[in-house]
C-alpha cells in the first residue's frame, strides 16, 4: 500500500501581499486517509482549491497516481479522479439527489436513458458504500448529513478515486459526524483516498491514518497518525514561538463596566453559534477570548456591540441595560462608551473606498464636532483625522487618501485611532493583529496595554494564541459557541491548545 | 503574471474612457448606417449639424438634456446606497399630477413666478411618495426594487391613462390630455441665455427648468458628500456591514434615498409640461426615465459627470430626429438602435476597454519608472 495516489512538490501560491501557500510539498499515500490540519487561514483551503483546479498555483507540480497532471480547472480534477466536498455544499436545492448526482453528466440532452442509468449506478454506489439516501427526496428537504452524503455520492459517480472533505463536519452533529467516519472507513476499505481537511484534532485522531499540519501557509510536518498525540498536533499547529515581549505591568482590576449574562445568538441559518455564555469586564483588566475560528466569537462580538441582534441574555453597560436582543444600535452604544475594533476592518471597520478622513468618522459622524447642523464639517474632520494620523503614526500621512492605498498595518491603525480617542470605557477588539505587519502588532499591542492602564475594560478576541496570552490578564477559551474554561495567562500553551480544540477534561487527555 | 495593478490618471478615467466608447458607438452604428446603404458620414455630419449647428437645435438638445438631468441625477442618488432604482419613468409620470394640478388650479389668479415653486414642491413629493413605496418594501419586506419599480412604472402608466381621459380631460375633448395652460402656467424661455452667442432658439421649448436642472445637479453633490445624510448614504451603498457597525439605519436610509431619488425624477415632469406642451400629454415622459439610467452609469453617478452625459443624449435626441427627418431612408427606428448602441457601449458596457487601458498605463507607468535607474550594479 505504499503507492501515492497525490503527491504536491513545491507548491506555491500569493494572493498580492498574501503569501498564501509557501513550498508546499505533500504526498499522500493509496487507500488511506489522510488528515490535514491547521488553523483558519492557515492555507489549507488554498492548497485543495490548487488540487480541484480552483486556483492554479504559481509554482510547483502535481502528481496524481505518480503521472505529472496539470490540473487547470475542477473538470481536469475529475477527469483525474479527484473530488471534491465541499464545506458548503454545491447542490441545487429544489432538485432531487438523482438530479442533483447526474448534474453536469447526463450523457445527452434527452434525460429519460441518462436518468435510468444513473438511478441503477446511484443504486450500486449507496450498496457498496452504504450511502443510503432516497434518489427521489428533494434535496432542501434532508437534513445537512444526508445532504452531505449526496455530495459524496456525486464524487463517486464521477469516479473519484480521491476524495477531498473540506471541514466535513463543521455543519454536522456529533452523531452524523459519527456517521460520516464510518462511511469514510467503508470508503478506504474500498481501495478510495481520502484527503480530510479539518482544524480538530479529535476528527483527525479518530479516523485518519496519516496527518500534515500547516501553519501559516507552510507544512510544517506529517506524522503517522498512531505515532503522535493531540498535544503534539495542537503544538505543531499553533506553532510554539517565544511569546512576544509586552511591557505589562500587573493589572489592577476595579469595578465591573461590562457584563454578559447568559448570551445566545444564532445565525442565519438558525443554529446557535453563542450558547449561554457568561463573562464580566472590570475596569482596568484585559480579558482574552482564546478560541479556533469560527467558535462563535464573531457572533459574540457582533452580538454584543449591536451589529447582530442576539436570542436572549442580558447584557449590562456600565451598569445599565443593553438591549441585545432587540433595537441596541452599534451608533447608541458608542454614545454610551463602547469601542468596537472589528475583526473584519475591511468589510466592517472601514469603507475601502473612502478617503481616510471620512474613515476617521465611521461610527462617531453624528458627533456634532463633526457637523455644521446637516452638513459634515470637512475642515474640522480632515484637521482631527490629521492629528490621529500623527498620534498613530498612519502612514502616508495623508487624510484624502483612499483608504484601500493604505497598508493592512496602517488600515487598522486607522480603525484603532478612531475607537481610542474616544476615550472609552469598554474596548472590545476583534483580531487586533490579523493582518498586519510586525512593527505595527508592537505598536497596536502596547496601545492595548495603555487603553487597560487607564482604567478601560477590554475585551480581546483573537485566534493568535500567543498575542491572546501575552496581553490578557484573564484568559476564557471559546469552543463550539460555549466558553469551555477560563486560565490565567500563564498557562501551558498545550492545555490552552486542547481546551481549543474542545478536549474538555484537559487533565485526563494529558496524561 | 495577472495584469499590474494601477491607479488610472483622473483624466483618463473620466475622460479617455468615456470617449473611447464613444467612439466604438459611433462607429458600430456607423457600421449600421453602411448597411441600410446610406453614408454613415452625411448621417453624422447631420447629426452634430442637427444638435449644434443653429440656435433652435441648440434649444431642442438642452431642452431634452434637461429632462435627462432630472432623471439621471435621480438614479445616481440611488446608485449611491447600493439601489438600482429604474422606475424613474413611472415616478415622473406620476409627478406630472404635481405639476398640472397647481397650474390648473392656480393659472388664472397666479403669476408664473409663484407657480412654479408649488409645482417644483408638488412634482418632488408626488415623485417621492411613488418611490415610496418601493423603498418601503425594500427597507422592510426585502422586496429588490429593481422589480418592485419597474412593475410601478406599469402602474403609473395605466393610473395616468385613466386620470388623464375620466378625470383631467376638459368636456368635449377627444385628446387625452389636460386644457392648455394661461401664460401664467408657462415658465419662460430662456433665450436670453444664447442670444448673447448670437443664436436664436427659435420655436424650441428651452426654458427655466434647464437652470433648476442644474441648481439640482449642485444640490446633489452637497447632499452626497457634505452632508451627514450623505455620508450615511454613501457607507450604506459601499458596505452595509460597515453601515451596521457604524449603526445606520438601513431601513431609515433606503426609504429617504429612494425618496431623494423619486423627488428628483419627478422633477423631470416640470419640463414637458409647464416648459413645453403647457398641457399634460398622455406619455409626456417619453422614455426619459430610462434614459436617466444610461445617463447616470456614464456619469459616474457623479453631477459633473452627468450633466455632459444628459446633453450628449439630448444631441443623440435632438440629431437623431434631424438625421430622420433629412434622409428618410433611416428611420426613426434606426435613431432607436444608435441611441441604443450609445447605451450599450458607454453604459452597459462601461467596463469593456476598462482592463486593456489599466494595463496599458500600468506598463507605460513600470517603464517609466524602470528607466531612469542605471543599469551599474
Amino acid at each position: 500500500m505504499s503507492e501515492t495516489a497525490i503527491e504536491l512538490k513545491g507548491i506555491d501560491k500569493r494572493f498580492g501581499l498574501v503569501h498564501a501557500n509557501k513550498n508546499i510539498n505533500l504526498s499522500v499515500r493509496k487507500g488511506t486517509i489522510h488528515g490535514i490540519i491547521g488553523e483558519n487561514g492557515a492555507g489549507k483551503s488554498t492548497l485543495m482549491s490548487i488540487l480541484y483546479g480552483f486556483y492554479q498555483a504559481d509554482s510547483g507540480d502535481i502528481f496524481v497516481d505518480g503521472k505529472k497532471t496539470v490540473i487547470r480547472d475542477p473538470n481536469t480534477a475529475i477527469a483525474a479522479g479527484i473530488g471534491m466536498v465541499h464545506q458548503h455544499f454545491m447542490l441545487v436545492e429544489n432538485f432531487t439527489v438523482l438530479e442533483n448526482v447526474m448534474l453536469g453528466v447526463e450523457d445527452s440532452q434527452i434525460l429519460t436513458a441518462g436518468i435510468a442509468k444513473a438511478r441503477q449506478e446511484l443504486k450500486r454506489l449507496e450498496h457498496e458504500y452504504e450511502l443510503e439516501v432516497d434518489p427521489d427526496a428533494i434535496i432542501e428537504e434532508l437534513p445537512v448529513g444526508l445532504q452531505q452524503r449526496v455530495e459524496i455520492l456525486k464524487a463517486l459517480y464521477r469516479g473519484a478515486e480521491i476524495l477531498i472533505l473540506d471541514e466535513p463536519t463543521g455543519v454536522l452533529t456529533p452523531a452524523e459526524a459519527d456517521h460520516l467516519f464510518r462511511i469514510l472507513e467503508q470508503l478506504k476499505a474500498q481501495g478510495k483516498t481520502i484527503l480530510l481537511i479539518t482544524h480538530k484534532l479529535r476528527e483527525i485522531m479518530a479516523v485518519t491514518d496519516e496527518v500534515s499540519v500547516m501553519r501559516r501557509g507552510e507544512m510544517v510536518a506529517t506524522r503517522t497518525t498512531a505515532e503522535t498525540s493531540v498535544e503534539e498536533l495542537a503544538e505543531l499547529m499553533v506553532g510554539r514561538r517565544v511569546l512576544l515581549r509586552v511591557d505589562k505591568g500587573p493589572a489592577s482590576p476595579g469595578e465591573v463596566l461590562f457584563s454578559v449574562e447568559n448570551l445566545t445568538v444564532r445565525d442565519s441559518r438558525g443554529v446557535d453559534m453563542v450558547k449561554d455564555v457568561s463573562f464580566e469586564l472590570r475596569a482596568g483588566e484585559i480579558v482574552g477570548i482564546a478560541g479556533v475560528a469560527g467558535n462563535g466569537q464573531s457572533e459574540l462580538l457582533q452580538a454584543i456591540t449591536g451589529i447582530r441582534r442576539a436570542v436572549r441574555g442580558k447584557v449590562l453597560l456600565q451598569g445599565e441595560p443593553i438591549h441585545v436582543t432587540g433595537k441596541a444600535d452599534a451608533a447608541e452604544l458608542r454614545q454610551r462608551g463602547l469601542a468596537h475594533v472589528p475583526e473584519d476592518r475591511q468589510h466592517m471597520g472601514l469603507v475601502l473606498k473612502f478617503d481616510e478622513s471620512e474613515n476617521s468618522i465611521l461610527g462617531y459622524h453624528w458627533d456634532p464636532k463633526y457637523l455644521n447642523g446637516v452638513f459634515l464639517n470637512i475642515e474640522a474632520i480632515r484637521k482631527d483625522a490629521a492629528a490621529k494620523i500623527e498620534k498613530y503614526d498612519i502612514r502616508p500621512p495623508n487624510p484624502r487618501l483612499k483608504t484601500a492605498n493604505f497598508s493592512g498595518g496602517n488600515q487598522q491603525k486607522i480603525v484603532l485611532a478612531r475607537e481610542m480617542e474616544r476615550d472609552p470605557a469598554v474596548l472590545i477588539i476583534g483580531q487586533p493583529t490579523r493582518g498586519v505587519d510586525v512593527g505595527a502588532i508592537e505598536f497596536i499591542h502596547k496601545r492595548i496595554i495603555e487603553m487597560r492602564d487607564a482604567g478601560k475594560a477590554v475585551l480581546l478576541v483573537s485566534v493568535e494564541l500567543d498575542e491572546i496570552r501575552s496581553l490578557s490578564d484573564r484568559v476564557l477559551v471559546m469552543f463550539d459557541g460555549r466558553i469551555v474554561g477560563e486560565r490565567s495567562p500563564e498557562t501551558g500553551e498545550g492545555e490552552l491548545g486542547l481546551l481549543m480544540a474542545g478536549v474538555e477534561d484537559v487533565r485526563e487527555a494529558a496524561e | 503574471m495577472s495584469a499590474p495593478y494601477a491607479k488610472l490618471p483622473a483624466w483618463v478615467d473620466y475622460g479617455l474612457i468615456p470617449l473611447i466608447n464613444l467612439a466604438v458607438a459611433f462607429l458600430v452604428a456607423g457600421l449600421v448606417v453602411l448597411a441600410v446603404g446610406q453614408s454613415p458620414l452625411r448621417a453624422a455630419s447631420l447629426l452634430i449639424e442637427g444638435a449644434f449647428g443653429y440656435g433652435e437645435g441648440i434649444g431642442f438638445t438642452l431642452y431634452y438634456a434637461t429632462n435627462f438631468i432630472f432623471t439621471g441625477l435621480a438614479v445616481a442618488v440611488a446608485f449611491h446606497c447600493g439601489l438600482f432604482n429604474i422606475g424613474g419613468e413611472g415616478q415622473a409620470y406620476v409627478a406630472g399630477l404635481g405639476v398640472v394640478l397647481p397650474c390648473l388650479w392656480l393659472d388664472q389668479f397666479a403669476p408664473w413666478y409663484v407657480i412654479f415653486p408649488v409645482a417644483i414642491l408638488g412634482s418632488a413629493l408626488v415623485g417621492a411618495s411613488w418611490a415610496l413605496i418601493p423603498g418601503w418594501l425594500q427597507a422592510k419586506r426585502g422586496s429588490h426594487v429593481v422589480i418592485t419599480t419597474i412593475m410601478f412604472n406599469f402602474i403609473a402608466s395605466s393610473l395616468m391613462v385613466y386620470v388623464l381621459v375620466d378625470v383631467l380631460k376638459p368636456a368635449g375633448s377627444m385628446a387625452p390630455q389636460t386644457r392648455k395652460f394661461a401664460e401664467s402656467g408657462q415658465l419662460p424661455r430662456l433665450d436670453w441665455l444664447l442670444s448673447p452667442f448670437g443664436l436664436d432658439i427659435g420655436g424650441a421649448p428651452f426654458n427655466l427648468s434647464f437652470l433648476l436642472a442644474l441648481v439640482m445637479a449642485f444640490v446633489v453633490w452637497v447632499v452626497i458628500w457634505r452632508t451627514r445624510l450623505g455620508y450615511e448614504i454613501r457607507t450604506m451603498g459601499h458596505s452595509p456591514t460597515a453601515a451596521a457597525y457604524a449603526g445606520i439605519r438601513e431601513h431609515r436610509i433606503i426609504i429617504i434615498t429612494m425618496m431623494m431619488s423619486g423627488a428628483l425624477a419627478g422633477m423631470m415632469a416640470l419640463n414637458p409640461i409647464m416648459g413645453d406642451q403647457h398641457s399634460m400629454q398622455l406619455d409626456f415622459v417619453g422614455g426619459a426615465g430610462f434614459v436617466g439610467i444610461a445617463v447616470a452609469l456614464m456619469g459616474r453617478s457623479h453631477p459633473a459627470g452627468i450633466i455632459p452625459a444628459a446633453i450628449l443624449f439630448g444631441v443623440l435626441y435632438q440629431g437623431g430626429a434631424e438625421i430622420s427627418f433629412e434622409m428618410p431612408e433611416i428611420s426613426r427606428d434606426m435613431i432607436t438602435i444608435i441611441q441604443g448602441l450609445v447605451i450599450l457601449f458607454a453604459g452597459a458596457l462601461e467596463n469593456m476597454f476598462r482592463p486593456a487601458i489599466t494595463t496599458f498605463f500600468a506598463t507605460l507607468g513600470a517603464a517609466r519608472a524602470a528607466r531612469p535607474q542605471p543599469a551599474a550594479e
